[in-house]
């Protein structure tokens, strides 16, 4: 049950500030333990997924509903599982050195766990909606993890628009898996990606697909949602690492990868995905030379990445899926890397802004290493895998069937200016005149090279002997996942003498010309900063702003604080539905039997009674009574119809209403007539038209029988299958139990909802009033206060 | 304004409210056979806190209640309930699947349903005790 295994990672999420406390400081590496441990399972599992395919875990949740916990574990899953579990591991260690003494360290590890296990479910999970949960879960546990430093506004607004976007792509989300779900016929990824029918050809296929898009766009950043992205740096540096290079942003690009075999290679999907992915490419590699804060720089050439890789899957030739698997890992690694130096970098000079770095070489060797093997990687030199991954890309958009020229520029162009972020980022700290620093820099400690060592070292080993990935190995797996049908994948450093390889060299040489002239490039972009300001980000705060405007609109209109007009509303809705239901769609029954007895009539001209006084009675005591009379009576006739719980329930609520009304009563303000004789009139008619209606539709349902009751079953089996004679509470712990559970959980929200208004307003009075009487005191006392502690 | 204190009230409460509290614990246990069950006799217990609010005020109530806050017993009441939804799991069924077991000595039938009962009743004895007494509070502090 390895689905309960990564389940019990939110419990270990929950338990870390308790291992905090007996662990201290080396509480990282034991929760490093978890994500290690299940990478090791992953590995095991990939022989036997290299040889069927795929693999499908089952664990029965609700059967009766179709609810089930399956993971789906094929080349792709495996691939993205083992990338989180492996940065994990290297992220969480890394954390116990970045944020040593950090008093929210617990705090850290639980949103970061959290992370770690919706991401894996998100990867690994076969339902649809099972993975749309697992998403969303990453959004909110990353915006936790965004706003980590909640005591600095900037961060707090970046979580914010951070997780607006990617909820807002969400709900498309669900909605484009709802209509996959109808499309397709079945909830689980591996029937549908198994299916004979072409959903291509679907009616639904077209709102399907941009539901889907959307989604992935803003989770994966990619123009025009990309702008949340290096906002979203405001994040500590080891959840940049983690979430915003490895991990989260390419939760989109799962999605499209995971979709293509049944989705892909339309013509629709085709130009969506190469345009957009090109267009991100370019704008990320553009706007990131802009930037001298390390981290903007790298999160700008993120979303290149994000691009690069959305536009090889537009591509979808064989070449691209090759280029698309190999570009992820190796993007992951150097990437991950990278950031991690970046905040070794930060942790140790004080400093994000590569400006003010300089020299360092001498004093962080083996950080200069990494940073230096992890650039080269990045920017594409061999013998490194970034090479690798860049000359499949090149490759693949020189074989692309459409957009081929205006693919080419694009990646051309990209490629110069990621070579010249690269150097940036890996040369310019450690070589150079050395700076002044805010602090005085010295190496990193082991818990933080470790990480970023191991994640350079593997790019450097994977470089030289790509053997290991390619044939009958996991990015085979990975590539087959993808296309659908087997793409054999064949990594090499060397391919022969080629464009791609003549592009690649040429653009090395001119990315490395804007490095050293980057400087002078940087202040005559600045000229563009006018024009930049009317981005994308403009248009989400006017629509935020919008947003805020219209709920202050309707709030004023709608939720304007008088209960006769909440009451008035909700009425005349009924009326609407039912009135409708009843006379258009059955014909209303007035049939009853006259056979009623004396005391029956009674009661019920007792309700009446009470019911005619409420209304027209003075005396608000008056009128708690005669509504009291009312609950009494319809607890008499529960009585008379044998239904004991009810009448025992209706008594006692009757009772404590009738309590609550009383200790209210007092606090009302004096009886008045606000009404005029026309709204009384309105109401009058409303009360009338909902009785009625009420009471055709009793009779109406009554005459109506459709099917057998469902009541014969219960009565018959409340004994013997639920051990209980008494079928109302059967029927409340047992048969519907989920119901009264969701019930519980309304009580106990409207219980807080009710306690917590109560001490609000109360506390707001006796402030106002301590304020309007001594305002000159409590400021002076205000103002002492800092003294006396 | 309720004005607590009068003797009869006083009296009539103390020796009410321990009989409450039982016949609500009564109703709560035979709820599965017989006419009863966890919200009935929440709504008895909370009756009972009322009734002893009413007559002794909010201060001593608290008292009573042993430093209970009435919100706890409302989380109390979802956990339990929460709880009772897990066993099934471990025993391979689906979720919510009742559990029975049988306690030896006493011949006691424990069961899900029945902790499930139990969290319905500290549920609606929390939420309604909440509200009264944070009414009753307010009440109380107004000039």
């Amino acid at each position: 049950m390895i689905q309960f295994v990564v389940l019990m990672g939110f419990v270990l999420a929950a338990l870390s500030p308790m291992l905090n406390h007996w662990f201290g400081q080396r509480t990282s590496l034991v929760l490093a333990l978890f994500p290690a441990g299940l990478a090791a399972w992953l590995a095991l599992q990939a022989p036997e997924v290299i040889e069927n395919g795929s693999l499908l875990l089952e664990w029965q949740w609700v059967p009766s509903l179709g609810i089930s916990l399956t993971f789906l574990l094929d080349g792709l899953s495996l691939l993205f599982g083992l990338l989180i579990t492996v940065m994990g591991a290297c992220v969480l260690v890394y954390a116990g050195g970045y944020l040593k003494n950090h008093p929210d360290l617990a705090r850290f590890h639980i949103a970061l766990v959290a992370f770690m296990v919706s991401m894996l479910g998100l990867v690994l999970a076969d339902g649809l909606l099972t993975l749309f949960v697992f998403w969303e879960l990453t959004s909110i546990t990353s915006y936790l993890l965004i706003g980590f430093n909640h005591a600095d506004i900037n961060a707090r607004k970046s979580a914010r628009q951070g997780l607006f976007v990617t909820v807002a792509g969400g709900l498309a989300l669900m909605a484009g898996l709802v209509l996959l779900g109808i499309a397709s016929g079945s909830w689980s990824l591996a029937e549908i990606l198994d299916q004979e029918a072409d959903l291509r050809e679907h009616a639904l296929y077209t709102p399907m697909l941009i539901c889907l898009l959307l989604g992935a766009f803003t989770k994966s950043a990619q123009f025009p949602f990309h702008f949340w992205l290096p906002n979203a740096m405001a994040a500590p540096t080891p959840v940049s690492a983690y979430l915003h290079s490895a991990t989260m942003v390419k939760a989109g690009i799962y999605l499209l990868a995971r979709l293509h075999p049944e989705l892909g290679g339309t013509a629709m999907w085709v130009g969506i995905l190469s345009v957009v992915g090109a267009t991100t490419m370019l704008v990320g590699a553009f706007l990131a030379i802009h930037h001298t804060n390390i981290k903007k720089l790298l999160a700008y050439s993120t979303i290149m990445a994000l691009g690069t890789l959305t536009m090889l899957l537009g591509i979808g030739t064989e070449y691209a899926m090759t280029a698309f698997v190999t570009f992820l890992l190796a993007h992951s690694l150097y990437k991950g890397a990278l950031f991690m130096v970046a905040g070794i970098l930060d942790h140790e000079t004080g400093t994000k802004d590569v400006t003010q770095m300089g020299g360092l070489r001498s004093l962080m060797p083996v950080t200069a290493t990494i940073a230096l093997v992890a650039a080269l990687s990045f920017a594409g030199v061999p013998p490194l895998l970034g090479f690798i991954g860049k000359e499949l890309m090149l490759e693949s958009v020189l074989g692309a069937d459409s957009f081929r020229t205006l693919l080419i520029l694009f990646a051309f162009l990209a490629s110069i200016l990621t070579i010249a972020v690269a150097f940036i980022v890996a040369l310019r700290p450690f070589y150079g005149k050395r700076h002044q620093t805010p602090l005085e820099p010295h190496e990193a400690p082991f818990s933080m090279l470790i990480g970023p060592a191991l994640l350079a070292m593997v790019s450097l080993l994977l470089g030289l002997i790509p053997a290991v990935l390619g044939a009958d190995a996991l990015l085979t797996a990975t590539a087959t996942a993808i296309s659908g049908q087997t793409v054999e994948v064949a990594l090499s450093l060397w391919y022969g003498i080629n464009v791609a390889l003549i592009m690649s060299i040429v653009s090395l040489g001119l990315g490395f010309l804007l490095f050293k002239r980057w400087d002078t490039v940087r202040g005559k972009l600045s000229v563009l900063a006018p024009v930049m300001r009317h981005g994308p980000e403009a248009g989400y705060e006017s629509i935020m702003n919008g947003i805020v405007h219209f709920s202050e609109w309707q709030t004023r209109i709608l939720q304007n604080g008088y209960m006769r007009n909440y009451i008035l509303v909700m009425l005349i809705t009924l009326i609407a539905l039912i009135g409708n239901s009843i006379l258009l769609r059955h014909s209303p029954q007035f049939a009853f039997d006259l056979d009623v007895r004396f005391h029956e009539v009674v009661v019920a001209g007792s309700m009446v009674m009470g019911a005619l006084f409420a209304t027209i009675s003075r005396s608000r005591l008056g009128a708690v009574v005669s509504v009291g009379i009312m609950g009494f009576s319809i607890a008499l006739i529960f009585i008379l119809f044998s239904a004991p719980d009810l009448a025992i329930t209706q008594l006692l609520v009757e009772t404590l209403t009738v309590i609550l009304l009383v200790l209210v009563l007092f606090r009302l303000p004096r009886f008045s007539n606000l009404s005029t004789s026309l709204e009384r009139i309105r109401d009058g008619a409303v009360a009338a038209m909902v009785g009625i209606l009420i009471c055709l539709l009793i009779m109406t349902s009554w005459s109506i029988q459709q099917f057998e009751p469902i009541s014969t079953y219960m009565i018959e089996n409340s004994a013997p299958l639920a051990y209980g004679r008494n079928i109302v509470n059967v029927i409340l712990v047992d048969y519907r139990a989920l119901d009264t559970l969701g019930e519980m959980f309304v009580l106990a929200l409207a219980a807080i909802g009710v306690i917590a208004m109560l001490k609000l307003r109360h506390g707001d009075e006796r402030n106002g009033e301590s304020n309007n009487t001594k305002t000159t005191d409590s400021s002076k006392v205000a103002a002492k206060e800092p003294y006396d502690g | 304004m309720v004005k607590s204190g009068t003797i009869i009230l006083n009296t009539a409460a103390r020796f009410l409210m321990p009989l409450q509290l039982l016949f609500s614990v009564f109703l709560l246990l035979r709820g599965h056979d017989e006419p009863g069950g966890g919200f009935i006799a929440g709504l008895v217990a909370a009756g009972a806190f009322t009734l002893y609010l009413f007559a002794f005020g909010v201060s001593a109530t608290k008292e009573v209640l042993r430093m209970v806050d009435s919100r706890d017993l409302i989380g109390v009441g979802l956990l339990l309930g929460m709880i009772s939804v897990v066993p099934a799991w471990f025993m391979g069924q689906p979720f919510l699947t009742a559990q029975w077991w049988t306690i030896p000595v006493i011949d006691f039938k424990a069961s899900t349903p029945l902790i499930f009962d139990i969290g319905v009743y500290f549920a609606v004895l929390g939420s309604v005790t909440g509200m009264v007494m944070t009414l009753m509070e307010v009440d109380k502090d107004e000039p």
